[in-house]
């Protein structure tokens, strides 16, 4: 059984773990930077989205929208419906980290995947705001600061294309959809939101596919049945 | 337009984090509404990666993109981190365009 206050030693665990999620995940903010230019944005829409946004799956939208020509709102639109998740992740994790006020305000803008998944698995209190700050602290650091990398170099290579960089975006989304196709559910609403996507796409206007795409959850959501013990 | 679409977003996204930490969880909990929430993200990146790796503008494509997509579905079977996914990607397609 383990003991319900954490010791010194579970606390440092909880730091190195969480710092160990803080650098992987910050430093491919770099490639969100590169990305973002070469979409057409300036270094500093692509740092304002890092600092402001802070939620890797919806800037990456934003600028993949705006990339295949869509305009500006729908990209917002499309970051906001991916930002919803964040909204479930504070569900669970607000009696955990149990803060109010001014506290709560400021930890809303670190509640991203990373920290909520370094905080949900603890049993006690202070576990779980260790883990949830160092992990969201670390990422926000490093993440803004490779973004400005990544823009600054993006910026300074020219045509994305020649890099390839235009690929990398589809590898990107790619990568952060990977760990929910596990489930059979997940990968059977994925195919068929790729191929609803790109069925509309000659006959709507650029980033409207996206948007329908996302109507695919909500029918399948709604027409699924409830399974027992999900 | 774009600075109107970041400061909107990124507003609407802190506030989209905000609502999680205040809410009482059981407003939200329904299992209608957790399932939805659960398959929008999945439905997005899935539309995202094929509107971005498979069409032009109206049309749709099949270039060094596609190739570059394929070699990230081998590294991320392999287990590769994030980044070498990312760009190992815009490697082929760089490279398939020198050809």
């Amino acid at each position: 059984m383990t003991a319900s206050a954490p010791k010194p030693e579970d606390r440092r665990r909880i730091v190195r773990d969480s710092l160990g999620v803080g650098i992987a995940t910050g430093t491919y903010g770099v490639s969100f930077g590169a990305v973002a230019v070469g979409s057409g944005l300036d270094v500093l829409q692509t740092c304002a989205l890092s600092l402001l946004m802070f939620t890797g799956a919806s800037q990456f939208a934003l600028v993949g929208v705006l990339a295949s020509g869509g305009a500006p709102l729908s990209g917002a639109l499309t970051a906001l419906l991916l930002g919803t998740r964040n909204t479930l992740y504070g569900l669970r994790l607000a009696p955990l980290l149990g803060w109010t006020g001014r506290r709560r305000l400021a930890a809303a803008h670190v509640l991203i995947d990373e920290s909520t998944a370094m905080a949900v698995t603890r049993t006690t209190r202070e576990g779980a705001r260790t883990g949830f700050l160092t992990t969201g602290i670390s990422i926000f650091v490093l993440w803004n600061l490779f973004t400005l990398v990544g823009a600054v170099a993006g910026t300074a290579m020219g045509d994305p294309r020649t890099y390839g960089l235009d690929a990398a975006v589809g590898a990107a989304f790619l990568a952060l959809l990977w760990p929910r196709l596990r489930e059979r559910r997940n990968l059977v609403v994925g195919l068929l939101a790729a191929l609803v996507a790109l069925g509309v796409v000659p006959v709507t206007a650029a980033g409207v596919p996206v948007l329908v795409a996302g109507g695919v959850a909500l029918l399948a959501g709604l027409l699924l049945r409830e399974r027992a013990g999900a | 337009m774009t600075w109107l679409a970041i400061l909107v977003a990124a507003a609407g996204c802190y506030l989209l984090k905000l609502t999680g930490l205040s809410v009482p969880p059981q407003v939200l909990e329904r299992p209608v509404v957790s399932r939805v929430a659960d398959l929008i993200p999945v439905a997005l990146l899935a539309g995202l990666v094929a509107v971005q790796v498979f069409t032009t503008g109206p049309d749709l494509v099949l270039d060094a993109r596609a190739a570059a997509l394929a070699v990230a579905v081998v590294l991320l079977l392999l287990r590769a981190p994030f980044l070498v996914v990312v760009f190992g990607a815009a490697l082929v397609a760089a490279l398939l365009r020198l050809l």
